[in-house]
């Protein structure tokens, strides 16, 4: 027997006036996974987390989250959920404490203060907890808007861009907080447009363009696929090109050329041709792809055949 | 599942409606009751030696359940417009779309506070002006029901109109083009009997007109209708704007995308 998925998305879209925002995703987090949602400006990240938390209706197509429809069981589906949303929004009215105790009501907690104090500690919120709204900084408003998503300690949580604006500091104990739940079981689903921290947190990562899912697989594969186009930079001390790898050549800067090679292994041969030719080799780099390449390239389509970075 | 009044969800955003205007009283409450006793002193001054609508009962006496009802009304439709608007433009709205609260929940909490604010303006107004005019209570059970029902529908209809409106200036042309001529011709600084007979008709197509009118029956025991005629009324009017708002609430209509 499967457990239930944390997410089951089937054939999402969502047009707005001549705008397809969704264009048929299919997608499926797993419980625990630590997921990662990339995907340029107006891929349509923000709408997907919409419609898995009822703030927008699709046109086609069902979410899921916990195995509870968002829609014909929105309570049960909304239980499951925490979403920290991509825009700062506030009630000017409240104190920190107060947005978190009026939070918890809305989910059907009266009794939450232990749990809000503990929250509050792990954002670094515990100074400012009966400072009223208005008075924080962005970066401040930034972390309520998690705590509010934490309250009624929801096994999936989303977050839409949480370390936009938010100092280094922060972001570091953010991450540290945020992969503290995940190892306590919360499923996490994380959009960021620091690549970096996509790497370093994810273990599968999605990337949208055009309302679409054009990559999904784990944070390894998607690196590994670029790993198999390596690039190598080499500095020729005499002698050419070997005409065999002409073709791989991307660029050229006087002796020095940048060559596609499709696996490790043929840098092999391309040695030992340069060699026969007579030619030497004053220096030899081998450029390792990072995510953000592999985002950038994919994003283009062209994954193979892109310019080099 | 516990009834919707016993919810947690459900009192919590009650709760917080109500602290909402709370917390800025000297705006909400203060302010709209000194707004009501300066038309009281000013009307009562003007007219007193000249207008006499029911037998026996001064300009000024009669003049206060008619203010007190139209401060509760406004006021009701206030709370409840003013908190949909705000929450919808700041983007805090989120906040009460994200939890499992049902329609019926949002609903019930947002007129219930309106129907607060509505009542403590009102009762307000009215606790003021026993010092400045000798009021009767002949039928303190309609008094109450009008001002329930009147507060509800108010604000009902704050509740539809903030939803509906995009910008304030949509609610601002509601309140101006909508509540206040609803209000002002309905019968709250005359008594519609005093009217060529064609405006009586028309008065009478409006449901504001049966709100203060029936009040003022729980007051003088005295009114142009029946009170039960009213009362049919009002609870009609609520009946449909409820069904209307519901519906909205139900399907996210401008709330949810
Ligand atoms: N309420 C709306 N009305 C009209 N168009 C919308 C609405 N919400 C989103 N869109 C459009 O849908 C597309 C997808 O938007 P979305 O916010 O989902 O993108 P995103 O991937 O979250 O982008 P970003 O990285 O900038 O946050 C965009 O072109 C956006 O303009
Ligand atoms: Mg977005």
């Amino acid at each position: 027997m499967t457990t239930t998925a944390a997410i089951l998305v089937e054939g999402l879209t969502k047009r707005f006036g001549g705008l397809q925002a969704l264009d048929g995703i299919d997608l499926e987090v797993h419980r625990g996974e630590f997921f990662g949602l990339l995907g340029p400006n107006g891929a349509g990240k923000t709408t997907l987390i919409s419609v898995l938390a009822g703030l927008c209706r699709p046109d086609k197509g069902r979410a899921r989250v916990m195995g509870h429809d968002v829609r014909t069981e929105y309570r049960n589906a909304r239980r499951m959920l925490g979403v920290v949303p991509q825009e700062i929004v506030f009630d000017p009215f409240f104190s920190v404490r107060e947005t978190l105790v009026i939070q918890s009501g809305y989910f059907g907690l009266r009794h939450n203060d232990a749990w809000i104090d503990e929250i509050l500690e792990h954002l670094g919120l515990a100074s400012k907890a009966d400072a009223n709204m208005r008075s924080l900084s962005g970066g401040m408003k930034r972390r309520v808007l998690v705590a509010q998503a934490l309250v009624h300690r929801p096994p999936v949580i989303i977050l839409d861009e949480p370390t936009a604006g938010v100092d280094v500091e922060l972001r570091q104990s953010l991450w540290a907080f945020i992969r503290r739940l995940n190892q306590d079981g919360h499923t996490i689903v994380l959009t960021t447009h620091y690549l970096e921290e996509a790497e370093a947190l994810c273990g599968r990562i999605a990337m949208m363009k055009g309302g679409r899912v054009i990559a999904l697989d784990t944070t390894a594969n998607l690196v590994g696929l670029m790993r198999d186009r390596v690039l190598v930079r080499i500095t020729l001390a005499g002698g050419a090109l070997p005409e065999a790898f002409a073709a791989r050549r991307v660029s050229s800067e006087g002796s020095s050329h940048v060559l596609r090679l499709g696996d490790p292994c043929e840098v092999e041969p391309l040695l030992a041709q340069i060699r026969e030719s007579g030619g030497r080799i004053a220096e030899l780099s081998v450029m390792q792809p990072d995510l953000e390449e592999v985002f950038v390239q994919t994003m283009r389509g062209t994954l193979g055949s892109a310019e080099p970075t | 599942m516990k009834p919707v009044l016993f919810s947690a969800g459900f009192r919590t955003l009650f709760a917080k409606e109500l602290m909402r205007f709370w917390k800025v009283s000297f705006q909400t409450v203060f302010a709209p009751i000194v707004n009501a006793l300066l038309y009281l002193v000013v009307f009562a001054h003007v007219l007193e030696e000249r207008v006499q609508v029911y037998e026996g009962v001064p300009y000024r006496v009669f003049l206060v359940p008619g203010l007190v009802m139209m401060a509760t009304l406004q006021n009701a439709f206030a709370n409840s417009s003013s908190s949909l608007i705000q929450s919808k433009m700041t983007g805090n709205i989120i906040f009460v779309l994200l939890p499992p609260l049902s329609h019926v929940e949002i609903f019930l909490a947002y007129v219930l506070a309106a129907v607060g604010r509505g009542l403590v303006v009102g009762g307000g107004v009215l606790a003021v002006t026993l010092f400045l005019a000798p009021i009767p209570f002949v039928h303190p059970a309609w008094i109450i029901a009008f001002a329930l029902g009147g507060a509800a529908i108010l604000g009902a209809l704050g509740l539809l109109a903030g939803i509906w409106a995009d910008k304030v200036d949509q609610l601002a042309a509601f309140q101006n083009f909508v509540i206040l001529p609803f209000t002002f011709l309905s019968g709250v600084f005359y008594s519609i009997h005093s009217l060529a007979p064609v405006w009586q008709t028309i008065s009478r197509a409006n449901p504001f007109f049966f709100m203060i009118d029936g009040f003022r029956h729980g007051f003088f025991g005295v009114s142009d209708v029946d009170p039960w005629l009213s009362l049919g009324v009002v609870a009609g009017t609520f009946v449909v704007l409820a069904a209307v708002t519901l519906t909205m609430l139900r399907t996210g209509y401008k709330l949810r995308t």
